[in-house]
């Protein structure tokens, strides 16, 4: 159920993950962060000139409290960007740079190509009405005014009329569920209905850029679990631009498109969820990621390996025999020209073919097992991987064989990444022996 | 022998100096105060004193009415009987009169410092040991220079009044305002409201309980100081209070004291209601209902 909502909205976030070392064009970029340090305390330049030179956070504790080190990242448009890392990493000092409610101790932050550091308390103002919206941990609501008028507030900020904004405000209610509680007043409500206000208010700013403080972190964990996939959902009809905090490394890797993994101020990797679960940077982020729920993070894509066998749908019984005979396997999968995968031929369907004389296997084909898309997460494929000792086959939106994901694969999965993995190699290198023209096309 | 280990500061005399050179100096200035003062006094004691006792005890309950409830009503307009009764209606009222001016006075210095040193730290550095002064020096301290400069009657009283009673109201607006959950000012400001919008539209309302509180404190001690006040004629309760002292009036003193403690209870439990009907306390109030 949750797959849906899990799926990029189109084709950018998944031609995006294995990230272009170039990066992004700058139009493609809604916050871009560069070289920014974030240092309390007295002496902070001294302290950035050490933090320069390699020196930690603690080697500068008496120069000043080093928030933020060295951070750089481009947040791309349309993209949910979690900063995560535990209380004390920076995390959130970090997100109060996006939209200057801290200045950066040096460093650039830029918010739709504008740089915060040029503009003054005015231009800043505006720049918030305009374009960066906050989700707040702990609702930040208005006690003495009703949910709408809650709402509203943003659009009454920048001066939109009465009449309008409530217009505005109720629609955004709508979209995250609140509708009909417009006149009651936030303590009325429950926790996860606090933060749908505070979501809805955000919204109803209606900026590009959303930004989201531990935003969920104050609920308990099955609402949580909802705010999470509602927002979601919403981003996959709103596509906007969310930087979302996390201390929740389940959380994280559920919402983000990409990771920036921060620890002691400094970020240390930053990535898609499968590339920190199966690519930690160091051992605090390897560390950090061995108990998470490795199935619901790695999809079908990240584990599928080649076939080890594929058969032409318009060959005959004996290629299919001799493949599977070569490759020592029971059965193959049945592709066409175009590699649209039309199910599975055993090997003793084959061989009793070929002694009846048949010319094609067409006759032969079985559906096997139900195919899944790339983007499934594991969680998803144990049921259907039960149902056949063949591997699960993984298929594209035009239902064209693109790997297929062995049992013994889906269990070594979930091994995390610091544990040496046994039987990859076989599998790795297992000949594709498809015996056809189509075979090897990649 | 302190006499020979530390020579005598002649601290007071600096004082008195300094009080008689601001008395000459600022004479014009303390004139023009005074008749202010003065005139707005007599106005505000007119509307509260010339009308029959049961006009303005009725209006008096009909207020307790509407801030709190028919109890507080009923209980108000039993105590002014009992004023009346005992013949201190006319000086309750212009004690009333005193504490209402000197409370309003206070108040909007105080608040609007308050509000001041929330917003900044050196402020609250230099106001809140100035208002430890104002508070814990001997409150009939300040009369000896005020009737030096305003000489006797109600405006020395009231001067002396504004500078006693106002630093709870000036604390509790800090406090109030330094109270509100940093995390909705931050909402103020992430959604580019303005600092003078975000004081008026989540500051000051957030902090209203709190606010309201410092307000019953000022007029109490307002109430407290213009008794002392008393003593440079300032009228009211006060003087049949010193004057029963000076007498050993038993009878005289139970009876101006009993007012006091009436017209103070009226007084804390108006303000108190109008505390709990500030939109914050109201919303809270909501979800315990």
């Amino acid at each position: 159920m949750t797959a849906p909502s899990t799926t990029p909205p189109d084709t950018t976030t998944a031609a995006d993950r294995p990230s272009s070392p170039t990066g992004p064009p700058p139009s493609d970029v809604a916050v871009s962060v560069r070289d920014v340090y974030k240092v309390f305390g007295r002496r902070p330049v001294e302290a950035i000139r050490r933090l320069e030179q390699g020196a930690s956070r603690d080697d500068v504790k008496v120069l000043g409290t080093a928030a933020v080190i060295d951070a750089s990242f481009d947040v791309r448009r349309g993209e949910i960007f979690v900063v995560m890392g535990l209380s004390g990493s920076g995390k959130s000092t970090l997100i109060r740079m996006l939209n200057g409610l801290w200045k950066p101790t040096s460093g650039h932050v830029l918010v739709g190509g504008t740089d915060l550091a040029a503009t003054d308390a005015k231009q800043l103002r505006a720049l918030r009405r305009r374009s960066v919206s906050m989700v707040f941990q702990h609702f930040a609501l208005l006690p003495h005014r009703t949910v709408l008028d809650n709402a509203a507030y943003p659009l009454e900020i920048q001066g939109v009329a009465k009449a309008e904004r409530r217009e505005k405000a109720r629609r955004a209610l709508d979209l995250v569920g609140l509708g009909g509680w417009e006149d009651s007043l936030p303590s009325q409500l429950s926790g996860g209905m606090r933060q749908r206000v505070g979501l809805a208010r955000a919204l109803a700013a209606d900026t590009d850029v959303l930004l989201m403080d531990e935003a969920f972190s104050a609920l308990d964990p099955l609402i949580r679990r909802e705010m999470q996939e509602q927002l979601l959902d919403l981003q996959q009809r709103l596509g906007k631009t969310i930087v979302f905090i996390t201390h929740d490394l389940n959380e994280a890797m559920h919402l983000g498109d990409r990771i920036a993994v921060m620890r002691d101020g400094r970020i240390v990797q930053i990535g898609t969820a499968e590339q920190i679960l199966s690519d930690p940077a160091n051992d605090y982020v390897a560390q950090f990621v061995a108990d998470v729920d490795r199935t619901r993070v790695l999809t079908a894509s990240s584990v599928m390996v080649r076939p080890a066998v594929v058969v032409p749908v318009s060959g005959g019984p004996r290629q299919a025999s001799r493949a599977m005979r070569e490759a020592q396997v029971s059965a193959a999968y049945v592709v066409d020209r175009q590699r649209v995968l039309h199910g599975i031929v055993r090997d003793d369907d084959a061989v009793a073919a070929l002694r009846a004389g048949k010319e094609t296997i067409g006759d032969l084909v079985h559906d096997g097992v139900a195919p899944v898309s790339p983007d499934t997460p594991l969680a998803e494929i144990f049921a259907p991987a039960a149902e056949s000792s063949l591997p699960v086959p993984v298929t594209d939106a035009d239902g064209r064989l693109v790997g297929v994901v062995p049992r013994v694969t889906l269990l070594e999965a979930m091994v995390p990444a610091d544990q040496p993995r046994t039987g990859e190699i076989d599998l790795g290198t297992a000949p594709d022996a498809v015996a056809s023209t189509e075979g090897g096309a990649a | 022998m302190t006499d020979t280990l530390v020579p005598r500061i002649p601290l007071g005399d600096w004082v008195d100096t300094f009080v008689s050179w601001i008395t000459t100096t600022f004479r014009p200035l303390f004139r023009f105060v005074k008749d202010v003062l003065v005139g707005v006094y007599d106005a505000l004691d007119t509307i509260l004193a010339s009308p029959p006792f049961w006009v303005v005890a009725v209006v008096l309950a009909a207020l307790a009415f509407f801030v709190k409830g028919w109890k507080l009503a009923l209980g108000s307009l039993v105590g002014f009987v009992v004023i009346a009764g005992v013949d201190q209606w006319g000086n309750a009222m212009d004690t009333l009169a005193l504490v209402l001016l000197s409370a309003a006075i206070a108040l909007l210095l105080a608040v609007p410092l308050g509000i001041w040193a929330a917003r900044d730290d050196r402020v609250s550095a230099v106001v809140r040991p100035v208002l430890d002064f104002m508070q814990t020096m001997p409150a009939f301290v300040y009369l000896i220079p005020t009737v030096v400069i305003f000489l006797t009657g109600p405006v020395p009283g009231i001067i002396a009044t504004i500078i006693f009673a106002m630093a709870p109201g000036v604390r509790f607006t800090e406090l109030g305002i330094r109270q509100v959950d940093s995390e909705v000012v931050e909402a103020g400001h992430a959604f580019g409201s303005t600092p003078g919008r975000i004081l008026r539209q989540i500051q000051l309302p957030l902090a209203l309980p709190t606010i309201m509180a410092g307000v019953n404190q000022v007029i109490m001690l307002s109430l407290s100081m213009v008794v002392i006040a008393g003593m440079v004629g300032a009228g009211g309760l006060g003087n049949d209070v010193v004057a029963a002292l000076s007498s050993i009036d038993i009878a005289l003193g139970f009876e101006a004291g009993l007012s006091v403690v009436i017209l103070a209870m009226f007084l804390d439990r108006v303000t108190a209601g109008l505390g709990a009907k500030a939109p914050v306390a109201r919303a809270l109030a909501a979800t315990r209902a």
